[in-house]
């Protein structure tokens, strides 16, 4: 027995509570992720598609964005062949423009999560503020709201998408419309999605409301904002990144819909989206790699962080289904 | 029964207000009707009569009752883009929308119901894990993929289906147009019908199987059983009566949006519908067009709102005799 | 019109609203001791039922062996996760997957039933052994009629139609003590009050006569008033069909008023089974005894109550050796290594060293025993 204590004693290494590092590896999040092949494959498609989306200009062979730098003469050259007049590569063939598909799909990416993200994010901030303040304030601004996000909730969010988008169109001259386009459709499925966000926050909210500890900082005389900011928000904060991982995997479809039925990324500045709209135009006519690539990336891409969004979920929210 | 009745007839009509209110707001806010009707070139009197005529230079207020008198019978004024009423134009594309939409729904909730009760009552057969799986790729599939998709194999690989329209149609009364009566519109119909059934076929599936799992283990379940009662009995008369009565509500708000999500698949298909019609309106900022398609969605979307209610209503006993709660 | 219900007597058709009560726990009692002579309608013979699970298998229960004679009322008392219910589900074969029988036999009268498949077992329930569960609220299925419910499960099993089928339905109910029976057939269970959909649930239990029912803690869920109504409804039922009863409860009182004899269950193992007046006055095992001493107002001496030490161990942590030795007063190194079956041990059978027939332990002395006994 007390040799036990001795031994202990001048080697505390051994006692020294787990790192960070060492706790995080063996947490059930972890311990899942592992058991499920299917989740393994989808982070690691995930983590290669952003990265290749990341460093798109250091990949890619070309900009497609450039027309300076596409080869007209090497339009419809066939994936994996070096084209005869210039002596470029294509991996995956070019298209009608002489535009390397694959960089165009880089590139395309690019601008779907960019998209993606920036619309999740506008959503995110958008439905926590009115969510917040629903359910913080109640009264009239909590039926005001509520009221609001009933009447869009009646519509699929596609639809509220378009509508925005037109919306913003019409208060726009039609010269604006190409260059601003990322924005507009930012905006447009960011204000189609933050319903969600603010239901989740408000249901929160009025939950953390009456807990005592947040009744006790008001009856320290706290002021709101800080009650806000610092003992409520952080509390609401897990179920808003739930739904904003999910969100993702939407809003990059969305962006891809929206940009598929013309209303999106004008043809200059393809997002993947665009890109098979434009090569749908070509697989009557046997070109069928540029149609072909940017929709299996596509795919790829909504279905490995749909299948994350749907894992993580799993694990830090088993109740939001 | 009554009271219920009000209330969600009331709650019906809040909501088309509001809608009403945002589609003039577009006529009224989004960009210059007069400007769009008669272009660039026209004289400040041709403009000032055309508002006159319009009365666009009378109250606000007076022009919103205008358009909610015009709206009620179906008036909502004529296309900037084709100048033609708006109203002929959504009537001689609405059979090509409805046929579309109906067949698909037929489709995803028949085989959406069968799959879910499968999967759910044959737990572990590989068969069963083989259709989940492939569901979750349904649902994270964009629909236009799996339509541009579904073109690339069945139509220009394998050229088993038409590719794109509706194939021959046929008139029927003054302004019904179907292609159910020719062999060309039917094969014209298939590709266009699973592409937009296949993701409410995936989350009606999802469902039900989900729903049904639960009812299995409820007591009255356990109970149904120790009562000797056979199993197609206690799966396909006690179990299914009471799965689908939530998935009924659900079931018919996946049917409002199907309406909606024909506008992708229309696109695709070129299958000459509304939901095109709408798209080209968005694209080229045609405010009356987007405000009619607007307010006849939100219509469709009340009604199935209102009929999934009263049929809640009528097969839920609990409801009935609590005289509407819930 | 019943002939075609072989247990049924003519005292079934008639509607009991007789002297009863008393007269009834002896009449059953004889019963069920000149039964013992007879073939028992259930023999559980070293039942073991096991869930696998990814961390290893729980045995859920171990080496549940017991008879239960015809007409006999059997209590089985526990506390909650003792494998009560669990014996219960197993007889019937309900068990929630992936729960399974693993080793042992089940008859009824005789015949072998535990190694039936399902398709095989389907028509013995409801028919043969019937079942009642903890809470009528949820046993009836919400979005059927009262008469739907009893007409499907009275053609289940017996050959009639439609109209006799609801005849018997509306005797039935009426023999449950339903008033108005004719006009409640169409009613739905959320239209009934908790006692009275019980009463139902019985009469959707005896609707083909079975030969044995298990009543799965039938008047938890009720309140206080409406649980002897019920009970005595029960037995007077079972005692008029000669229907033998397995009452599986958690309430020694509910057992004392109602059961023949009564089998105390432990961290799923059958630990004492006796004449339930036996045990309650002179248990044997030392679980027992701190059980009947903990309930209030069996044992009248006892001013305050006792309170046997600790909990009952988890399916996942069973000790080796006797089950209860970690909370027992008299344990001793036997007890903490070696397995007791049941022995003869006063008027029934306790698995317990103390009984040993051989080489019973001694009991550990009063101040030993006061060590342990925590007092409230």
């Amino acid at each position: 027995m007390s040799q036990e204590l001795q031994r202990a004693d001048p080697t505390p290494a051994v006692l020294k509570p787990p790192g960070k590092l060492r706790t995080f590896l063996d947490s059930d999040i972890v311990h899942s992720w592992k058991n499920q092949p299917v989740v393994i494959v989808a982070t690691l498609v995930t983590l290669i598609m952003f990265a290749a989306a990341l460093f798109a200009p250091w990949i890619a062979p070309q900009n497609p964005f450039d027309p300076r730098q596409l080869e007209l003469i090497d339009a419809f050259t066939p994936p994996l062949t070096t084209s005869d007049f210039t002596g470029n590569f294509y991996l995956l063939g070019s298209d009608s423009q002489g535009r390397d598909v694959f960089s165009a799909i880089l590139y395309g990416s690019r601008i779907s999560l960019l998209v993606g993200f920036a619309a999740v994010i506008f959503a995110l901030a958008l439905g926590t503020a009115l969510g917040l303040m629903a359910g913080f304030r109640g009264g009239w601004r909590d039926a005001l709201i509520m009221r609001i996000a009933d009447v869009q909730l009646t519509f699929p969010s596609i639809l509220m998408a378009l509508l925005i988008f037109g919306v913003i169109r019409g208060f726009l001259p039609r010269s604006m419309h190409a260059e601003v386009a990322i924005i507009v459709l930012i905006i447009a499925i960011g204000l189609s999605d933050w319903v969600q966000y603010a239901r989740a926050v408000r249901g929160a909210t009025m939950v953390e409301k009456n807990k005592e500890y947040v009744q006790a900082a008001r009856v320290i005389g706290l002021p709101a904002r800080k009650l806000l900011f610092q003992h409520i928000l952080p509390n609401v904060m897990r179920p808003v990144l739930v739904i904003g991982t999910i969100g993702l995997a939407l809003a990059i479809i969305a962006e891809a819909t929206l940009s598929f039925l013309g209303v999106g990324m004008p043809a200059t500045q393809p997002s993947l989206g665009t890109l098979i709209r434009v090569g749908q135009d070509y697989m009557f006519s046997g070109e069928w790699w540029i149609l072909l690539f940017p929709g299996v990336a596509l795919l790829m891409l909504a279905l490995s962080v749909n299948l994350l969004g749907d894992w993580l979920r799993d694990i830090l929210n088993p109740k939001l289904r | 029964m009554l009271a219920f009745l009000i209330q969600r007839v009331l709650q019906a009509i809040f909501v088309m207000f509001v809608v009403a209110l945002i589609s003039f707001s577009l006529f009224h806010y989004v960009g210059d009707p007069v400007l769009n009707m008669l272009g660039q070139e026209a004289t400040a009197a041709d403009r000032a009569e055309l508002r006159g005529r319009l009365g666009l230079d009378q109250p606000v207020v007076v022009q919103f009752y205008r358009f909610i008198v015009n709206a009620a019978q179906f008036e909502f004024g004529i296309s900037y883009r084709s100048a033609r009423p708006v109203t002929d134009l959504i009537l001689e594309r609405l059979p090509a929308t409805l046929e579309l939409a109906t067949i698909s729904a037929i489709f995803a909730v028949v085989m959406g119901i069968g799959l879910g009760i499968y999967t759910a009552l044959r737990r572990r057969s590989w068969l069963s894990r083989f259709i989940m799986t492939a569901s979750l790729i349904g649902v994270s599939l964009p629909t236009f993929l799996i339509g541009v998709l579904l073109i690339y194999l069945f139509a220009v690989e394998l050229g088993w289906l038409p590719a794109f329209g509706r194939g021959q149609t046929v008139r029927i009364g003054d302004w019904w147009t179907t292609g159910l009566l020719t062999t060309s519109g039917l094969r014209s119909l298939i590709l266009p019908a699973i592409t937009l059934g296949l993701f409410q076929l995936t989350l009606i599936m999802r469902l039900v199987r989900a729903e049904m799992l639960e009812v299995l283990s409820t007591d009255y379940i356990k109970f149904a059983r120790a009562r000797g009662l056979s199993d197609r009995v206690v799966n396909l008369r006690h179990a299914l009566k009471n799965t689908l009565i939530p998935v009924i509500t659900i079931i018919g708000l996946q049917l409002g949006t199907i309406i909606a999500f024909a506008i992708i698949t229309e696109t695709v298909f070129q299958w000459p519908g509304v939901g095109a019609l709408f798209i080209t309106a968005v694209r080229f900022v045609d405010v009356p067009v987007m405000a009619a398609y607007l307010m006849m969605i939100a219509l469709v979307f009340v009604i199935i709102n209102l009929v999934v209610d009263l049929l809640y209503y009528a097969v839920d006993p609990r409801l009935r005799a609590q005289g509407g709660g819930k | 019109m019943t002939s075609s219900t072989p247990s049924s007597d003519k005292k079934g058709a008639v509607t009991h609203t007789g002297p009863g009560e008393q007269s009834v726990p002896t009449a059953s009692h004889k019963h069920g001791e000149a039964a013992l002579a007879q073939e028992p309608v259930l023999s559980v013979r070293h039942m073991r039922v096991e869930f696998p699970t990814r961390h290893g298998t729980l045995v859920a229960l171990d080496d549940v062996s017991f008879d239960i004679a015809p007409g006999e009322v059997l209590g089985v008392v526990g506390e909650s996760g003792a494998g009560k219910s669990m014996t219960g589900n197993a007889v019937i074969q309900l068990l929630e997957p992936p729960g399974r029988i693993a080793d042992g036999q089940v008859y009824l009268t005789g015949k072998r039933i535990d190694d039936l498949a399902e398709e095989d077992f389907v028509p013995l329930r409801g028919r043969h052994i019937g079942m009642i569960f903890q809470d009528p609220l949820t046993s009836l299925n919400p979005l059927f009629s009262i008469g739907d419910q009893l007409i499907e499960t009275i053609r289940t099993h017996l050959p009639m139609n439609e109209k006799q089928a609801r005849e018997e339905a509306l005797k039935l109910l009426r023999e449950v003590g339903i008033p108005a029976a004719e006009e409640r057939l169409s009613s739905y269970p959320h239209q009934f009050s908790g006692g009275m959909r019980q009463r139902v649930v019985i009469a959707l239990a005896l609707a083909a006569r079975p030969e044995f029912i298990i009543a799965d803690e039938p008047t938890t869920a009720l309140d206080v008033s409406v649980q002897a109504q019920i009970l005595a409804l029960l037995k007077r039922l079972c005692a008029d069909h000669g229907t033998a009863v397995m009452l599986v409860t958690h309430d020694m009182g509910v057992i004392a008023e109602t059961a023949d004899r009564v089998a105390v269950m432990y961290a799923g193992r059958l630990i004492e089974i006796g004449p339930v007046n036996e045990v309650v006055s002179n248990p044997q095992h030392p679980y027992t005894k701190g059980l009947m001493a903990s309930i209030p107002g069996i044992d009248k001496r006892l001013e305050r109550l006792y309170q046997i030490e600790g909990s009952m161990p988890r399916l996942a942590a069973i000790p080796e050796g006797c089950p209860f030795n970690p909370r027992c007063p008299h344990a001793q190194d036997r007890c903490r290594s070696e397995r007791p079956d049941l022995m003869p041990a006063g008027a029934g059978q306790a698995a317990c060293w103390l009984h040993d027939p051989v080489d019973p332990l001694p009991e550990l002395d009063e101040n030993d025993t006061q060590e342990h006994a925590h007092v409230r």
